[in-house]
């Protein structure tokens, strides 16, 4: 299992051809109090780039984009639930959704998590 | 996910120092770079403010005295009188009072505080509108008064339910001002301006202080138990959630008092019929609304789901129409609500209380009702 991030701050968990996607710990210290969260619809297919999810806080509203192209298999309907769960366990509980990967070559261009303590220091 | 804001050149307040001190995470307003929030965060601050006590640096607000050449405060009273359609000159020694700077269209330049300190009027004006604002005074009102910004005033918003208890150790007078009482006070040995009003709901107080005294005040309230710095963040959704119009966004040039539901702020004797009818910018628009009512409505508006409706939102009669029949102006999350809250523009034909509209968000129709204002009560000492 690897674990990789974007410059967008979103992490990409990878197994085998799936993978878990969720925003990182430095993304919801920025966003502040998370109220509201909207998750794509299973079977979606995202590009690359691509907004895929919405997280807003009580100040404004923000684009989770999509980090590789692939089908939405499985979303996390507790942070629909309980938006706040992206404050207390952004890099565990608090995933958004799960794609099958379309294009594992897409991966290459992503950190790792070394490389992105560098990105946010 | 995260835009970054471009570095321009930002005035400071006075209390830019302990803002940065605090940890305030800062943003440019209105050409001052301000804080936003500070590590409690946009959320426990404004619960903060509700339950207990919440400072807040207003200090980019232009504060102005207007002083009549003639040393009686009624000749500076009548002379504002041809600039705001409020009354003025009925407003008494010690009182302050929500106003209007109106255009010749009837739509709002600005809106501002007006108090009657005696000898003089005392005004509180938007920061983004102050030169204008001043401008505007001196191009109107200079055969009258000497308009005299006072920019080297800090101004102080102390709110919610613990600011009487905790002012009063500073100036014990204040627990006998009612809402909206005005006037200078000697604070902690300073001599300040104290109002018993401000923009959160709460009761509360707006205290402008001398600026090279500001930091130590701010300090010695902050150092009270109960009391928090408040960004602007919690700024907002606190007097979002008490009704209350951002300039520039709920009301502006376009929009007239009546269609701003402001009708309230406006006395008998300035409307048609009254002792001092009309005479204001935009009379002729505005006066004739009263009767005839306005083709649009300033409402408050409630989501039914959890999803924030956010400024600029268009709004539909039904989850088909392809026309807009209105406009979401301001909005977000409540959080003493714990649900989502609107105001906007509807047909006055649709702002009936409890009328079903919908807001179109990322290309989905959202069901709104439209709700009375406050959404949540206001607790001011009247």
């Amino acid at each position: 299992m690897t674990t990789l991030f974007t410059p967008d701050h979103e992490w990409l968990r990878i197994e085998g051809d799936i993978a878990t996607v969720g925003v990182t710990d430095y993304a919801q210290s920025q966003l502040g109090d998370v109220v509201f969260v909207e998750l794509p619809k299973i079977g979606r297919s995202l590009k690359k780039a691509e907004a895929a999810a919405v997280v807003e806080s009580v100040k404004a509203a923000s684009d989770v984009y999509a980090p590789i192209s692939g089908e939405v298999i499985e979303v996390n309907d507790a942070l629909t639930a309980e938006p706040a769960l992206v404050n207390s366990d952004a890099g565990g509980k608090a995933w958004f959704f799960k794609l099958k990967i379309a294009d594992k070559s897409e991966l290459d261009g992503l950190m790792d998590e070394a490389a992105y303590a560098k990105h946010i220091a | 996910m995260l835009a970054r804001d471009d570095q321009v050149s930002l005035k400071h307040t006075p209390l830019h120092a302990l803002h940065v001190a605090l940890g305030g995470k800062m943003v440019p307003f209105a050409g001052y770079d301000m804080p936003v929030q500070y590590a409690t965060g946009v959320l426990k601050e404004h619960l903060h403010t509700r339950g207990n006590a919440g400072l807040f640096d207003v200090s980019h607000m232009g504060q102005i005295a207007l002083r009549p050449k003639s040393g009686k405060v009624e000749d500076a009273a009548t002379a504002l009188e041809r600039l705001v359609p409020q009354d003025i000159l009925a407003l008494a020694p010690g009182r302050q009072r929500y106003a209007q700077f109106t255009n010749e269209a009837g739509g709002i330049l600005d809106d501002l505080m007006v108090a009657n300190f005696g000898d003089h009027l005392f005004l509180v004006v938007n920061a983004a509108c102050k030169a204008e604002d001043e401008a505007h005074l001196r191009a109107h009102l200079s055969d009258v008064c000497v308009i005299e910004p006072l920019p080297e005033r800090a101004l102080i918003a102390l709110q919610g339910p613990k600011a009487e208890t905790i002012l009063a150790k500073f100036c014990a007078d204040v627990a006998a001002m009612r809402f909206m009482d005005s006037g200078p006070r000697r604070v902690d040995g300073i001599d300040c301006f104290v109002s018993r009003s401000g923009y959160t709901g709460e009761d509360g107080f707006e205290i402008s202080v001398p600026a090279e005294r500001a930091e130590a005040f701010a300090r010695s309230l902050l150092s009270t138990a109960d009391v928090l710095p408040i960004g602007l963040g919690a700024r907002d959704s606190l007097r979002l959630e008490a009704g209350l119009c951002l300039y520039g966004h709920d009301i502006d040039t376009t929009t007239t008092p009546v269609e701003g539901a402001l009708e309230w702020s406006i006395q008998k004797s300035r409307r048609t019929g009254g002792a001092r009818a009309g005479g204001f910018p935009g009379a002729g628009v505005i006066l004739p609304q009263f009767e005839k009512g306005a083709s649009r409505r300033r409402v408050g508006l409630r989501p039914e789901g959890r999803a924030p409706v956010r400024e600029g939102a268009a709004l539909y009669a039904d989850a088909t129409s392809s026309e807009p029949i209105g406009m979401v102006t301001s909005g977000g999350f409540g959080p003493s609500l714990n649900a989502p809250v609107a105001m906007g523009y509807l047909p006055s034909s649709l702002a009936a209380t409890g009328s079903s509209v919908f807001a179109e968000v990322r290309g989905q129709r959202l069901p709104m009702r439209v709700s009375p204002m406050p959404f949540v009560p206001n607790t001011y000492k009247r």
